[in-house]
C-alpha cells in the first residue's frame, strides 16, 4: 500500500487534545487538503507527518512503512512552510541546494537538478539573488524548488499561499497543482481557505476541534455535507441552516422528506433559493451587488436567510419578497447536526 | 525683528541638538584634543613650567621598557579573553535558548557576573586565588597538589586575570547572542532538520552566519573592554609582580595619578586611542562586508 495512512492519530498538549483520534488516507499521487478553521489541528497533523512534532498516540504510515517514530529526514517527505523558511544569508542557488549538500548528492547531479527545478518554476535568472531581493511569489517558487530538487515522493505544504496577494494566489494555486501532477507527488496541503481546498484537492479532510468532520472529494463536501459544520463552512455565502421550527414546516419542506422532525434543521444553498409568487415571506435587509450575481440577506421572523441570484438586485432593501426552493435541493440534519437526508445521500468514496 | 520661517527651522534644529552636542564636546571631543595637545608638552612643576617639547614624549615612550611590556601583556590579554569569552557566550546562549526546566534560573545565573560590582567581583576572586587558604588551593590540596601563589607568580598572574575576565564577560555577551537567536525563525531549523542536517551543520551553515552582526558588535565590545580594564587590576595585583599583569590603561592611570606625569599619560592615551580607532575601523570595514544583515 503506497501513499500516506494515518491511524488514530492523537496530539496531547498538557490538558488540550489538539488532535483527537484522526484517521484518513492519502492515495499515492493525489492532493489531499486538510481544511478547517484556525486551531482545528490541521497544521499539527501536518507537522506530525513531517516528524517535527511527536505523535502522542496513533501511527503514521508512508509507503506502507510505519514512520511514527522515524527521523524527519528519513521519512521521504519535503515541506513548504508558510513563511517559506528560506535562509536569508544564502543565495537562491544555495537555498535550493541546501538539502542536497546535506545529503551529499554528487555535485554534477546537484547542478542538474537545480537547473531543472529553476527552469520548471521560472527562477533560472534569479539564482544569485538573496531572498530579501525577491518578491513574495519568487520566494514561494524558491521554496517549491527545494521540494522539487529533493526528489521526495511526499510533499507537505503548510498554508503556502497565505502570504501572497489574491491575484498571485490564484496563479500559484494552478502552478502547484500542475507541479503536483507533473511530478506525481503525494501532497498534503493545509489551508483554511475553502477556495484553495475546492479548486485544488482530490480529497478534502475537513477538521473541527481536532477531529475529522468529513472526508471526501470537493463535490462530496459541497453537495452532501455530512454535518451542519461542513454545510456552513463551505460556500460563499455558506449553506443556510435553518431550524425547522423557525419556518412553518410544510412550506419549507415543499412536501418532501417525510422523516423530518420539528426539532431538526433544514439546509439550503443560497444559489438554490428562488424568488416566487407563493412561498415564505421575507424582508430584504441587505443586497450586495457583485456584478455577475447579487447576494441577498433576507429576514424571516428572527431567521436570516442568504440567497444568491443572477445579475442585478431584484429588490431594494426593505422590500418584501416571497422565496421558495425545490424539495430535491433540501438537506436535512437532525438535532445533533448529522445529515439525515437530502440530494445524493450516497456519498462517493475517493478512489484509492 | 522678524525671522524667516527657514531661519527659525534651523534655529529649532540647533536647539534640539544642543544638549547632546554639549555633552559630546565637553566629555569626548575636548578631552581628546586636549590629550593630544598635552602629549606634546613636558611634565611641569613649580620650578619648571610645562613647555612645548614636540615629540620628545613619544621618543621617551619608545624607549620605555614598561610601555612595551604592558603593550605585549595587553595583546596576550586580548588573545586570551576575546575568543574564549565569545565562544562561551555562544555556547551558553544556545544552551539556554532551548526549552528546559529552570531555564530562567540558568539565564540569570549566567548573567549574574555582569550585574555584580567590579570591585566586589575582584575581591571574590582575590579569595579564590589566595595562596593556601584560597578556594583553588584548597581544592587542589585534596589531590595532594601544594599551594601556589597564583597572583604572586609572574608566570600565572596574567592567566589568572584572563580567567576571571572571561568569567565576567561571557555572561554579558550571552545576552546579546540570546536576543539574536530569538530573532531567528524556528522554521529554518525545521527545514534543515527535514533535510537531515546535523546540529553542527545547521550551526555552521545557518546559525553562525546569521549571528555575525551580533558577533561583530560583541567583538568590538570585547576589544574595547580588553583595553579598558583597570578596576580588577587595582584590587587584585596593582599591575604586579614586576608589571607582569600591568595593562595599558592601568599604566596610564599609574602615570597620571601615582607619578603625576600627566603629559606622559596623555602620550600613552593617544597611543591607546589610536590603537582602538584602528581596530574599530578594521572591524567595520573588513568584517562588515562579509556579514549578512537582515
Amino acid at each position: 500500500m503506497s501513499g500516506i495512512q494515518i491511524h488514530n492519530l492523537v496530539k496531547q498538549w498538557d490538558e488540550v487534545r489538539a488532535v483527537d483520534d484522526v484517521s484518513f488516507e492519502v492515495p499515492q499521487g493525489s492532493l489531499t487538503v486538510l481544511l478547517g478553521p484556525s486551531g482545528c489541528g490541521k497544521s499539527t497533523i501536518l507537522r506530525m507527518i513531517a516528524g517535527l512534532e511527536d505523535a502522542s498516540d496513533g501511527e503514521i504510515l508512508i509507503d506502507g512503512n510505519d514512520v511514527t517514530r522515524e527521523d524527519p529526514s528519513r521519512r521521504g517527505v519535503s515541506m513548504v512552510f508558510q513563511s517559506y523558511a528560506l535562509f536569508p544569508h544564502l543565495s537562491v542557488r544555495e537555498n535550493i541546494l541546501f538539502g542536497l549538500k546535506v545529503r551529499r548528492v554528487p555535485v554534477a547531479e546537484q547542478e542538474k537538478r537545480l537547473l531543472e527545478a529553476a527552469e520548471l518554476v521560472g527562477l533560472a535568472h534569479l539564482l544569485d539573488r538573496k531572498p530579501a531581493n525577491l518578491s513574495g511569489g519568487q520566494r514561494q517558487r524558491v521554496a517549491l524548488s527545494r521540494t522539487i530538487v529533493s526528489n521526495q515522493p511526499v510533499c507537505l505544504m503548510d498554508e503556502p499561499l497565505s502570504n501572497l496577494d489574491a491575484k498571485l494566489r490564484a496563479e500559484m494555486r494552478d502552478e502547484i497543482c500542475a507541479l503536483q501532477r507533473k511530478l506525481s507527488l503525494t501532497m498534503v496541503y493545509v489551508t483554511h481557505d475553502q477556495i484553495e481546498a475546492m479548486s485544488m484537492a482530490d480529497q478534502v479532510v475537513l477538521l473541527k476541534g481536532g477531529q475529522v468532520e468529513q472526508v471526501g472529494t470537493p463535490t462530496d463536501l459541497y453537495e452532501a455535507p455530512q454535518t451542519t459544520f461542513a454545510a456552513s463552512f463551505l460556500g460563499m455565502p455558506p449553506m443556510n441552516v435553518i431550524p425547522l421550527d423557525q419556518i412553518s414546516g410544510g412550506e419549507a419542506l415543499q412536501g418532501g422528506l417525510p422523516q423530518a422532525r420539528p426539532d431538526w434543521l433544514l439546509g439550503i444553498r443560497p444559489e438554490q433559493i428562488r424568488i416566487a409568487e407563493n412561498g415564505i415571506p421575507v424582508e430584504v435587509t441587505a443586497a450586495d451587488y457583485m456584478g455577475a450575481e447579487t447576494v441577498l440577506r433576507l429576514q424571516h421572523g428572527k431567521q436570516v436567510v442568504m440567497a444568491r441570484v443572477h445579475g442585478r438586485p431584484p429588490a431594494d432593501v426593505g422590500d418584501k419578497l416571497r422565496i421558495a426552493w425545490a424539495a430535491d435541493d433540501i438537506h436535512l440534519f437532525d438535532e445533533n447536526g448529522a445529515r439525515r437526508g437530502g440530494p445524493d445521500t450516497a456519498v462517493s468514496q475517493p478512489a484509492l | 525683528m522678524h525671522l524667516s520661517r527657514d531661519t527659525m527651522r534651523h534655529v529649532h534644529g540647533w536647539l534640539l541638538l544642543t544638549p547632546a552636542a554639549v555633552l559630546l564636546v565637553s566629555f569626548t571631543h575636548y578631552p581628546t584634543i586636549a590629550t593630544v595637545i598635552n602629549s606634546f608638552f613636558s611634565k611641569g612643576n613649580s620650578v619648571r613650567p610645562s613647555r612645548f617639547i614636540g615629540i620628545d614624549n613619544y621618543q621617551a615612550m619608545t624607549q620605555d621598557p614598561i610601555f612595551w611590556k604592558v603593550l605585549v601583556n595587553n595583546m596576550w590579554f586580548a588573545v586570551g579573553t576575546i575568543p574564549t569569552s565569545i565562544a562561551l557566550a555562544i555556547i551558553m546562549a544556545l544552551l539556554v535558548n532551548r526549552a528546559m526546566p529552570g531555564r530562567s534560573f540558568v539565564r540569570m545565573a549566567y548573567f549574574t557576573p555582569t550585574i555584580l560590582p567590579m570591585i566586589a567581583v575582584a575581591n571574590i576572586w582575590l579569595f579564590f586565588y589566595s595562596p593556601d587558604i584560597g578556594l583553588i588551593d584548597q581544592i587542589t590540596s585534596w589531590f595532594g597538589i601544594s599551594g601556589h601563589n597564583w597572583l604572586g607568580d609572574p608566570d600565572t598572574v596574567l592567566s589568572a586575570i584572563i580567567v576571571m575576565t572571561v568569567w565576567k564577560e561571557a555572561g554579558f555577551f550571552m545576552i546579546f547572542y540570546l536576543a539574536a537567536l530569538q530573532h531567528i525563525p524556528p522554521e529554518l531549523g525545521e527545514a534543515a532538520k527535514l533535510e537531515g542536517a546535523s546540529r553542527w551543520y545547521y550551526f555552521r551553515r545557518v546559525l553562525f552566519p546569521l549571528l555575525m552582526p551580533t558577533s561583530l558588535f560583541v567583538l568590538i565590545n570585547a576589544v574595547l573592554n580588553s583595553f579598558k580594564l583597570v578596576d580588577h587590576l587595582f584590587v587584585l595585583t596593582k599591575g604586579g609582580p614586576d608589571n607582569a599583569s600591568n595593562l595599558l590603561l592601568y599604566y596610564i592611570f599609574e602615570n597620571a595619578f601615582s607619578y603625576f606625569d600627566t603629559n606622559y599619560a596623555a602620550t600613552l592615551t593617544v597611543v591607546l586611542l589610536g590603537l582602538l580607532a584602528i581596530m574599530a575601523l578594521a572591524q567595520f570595514f573588513v568584517l562588515d562586508r562579509r556579514i549578512h544583515y537582515r
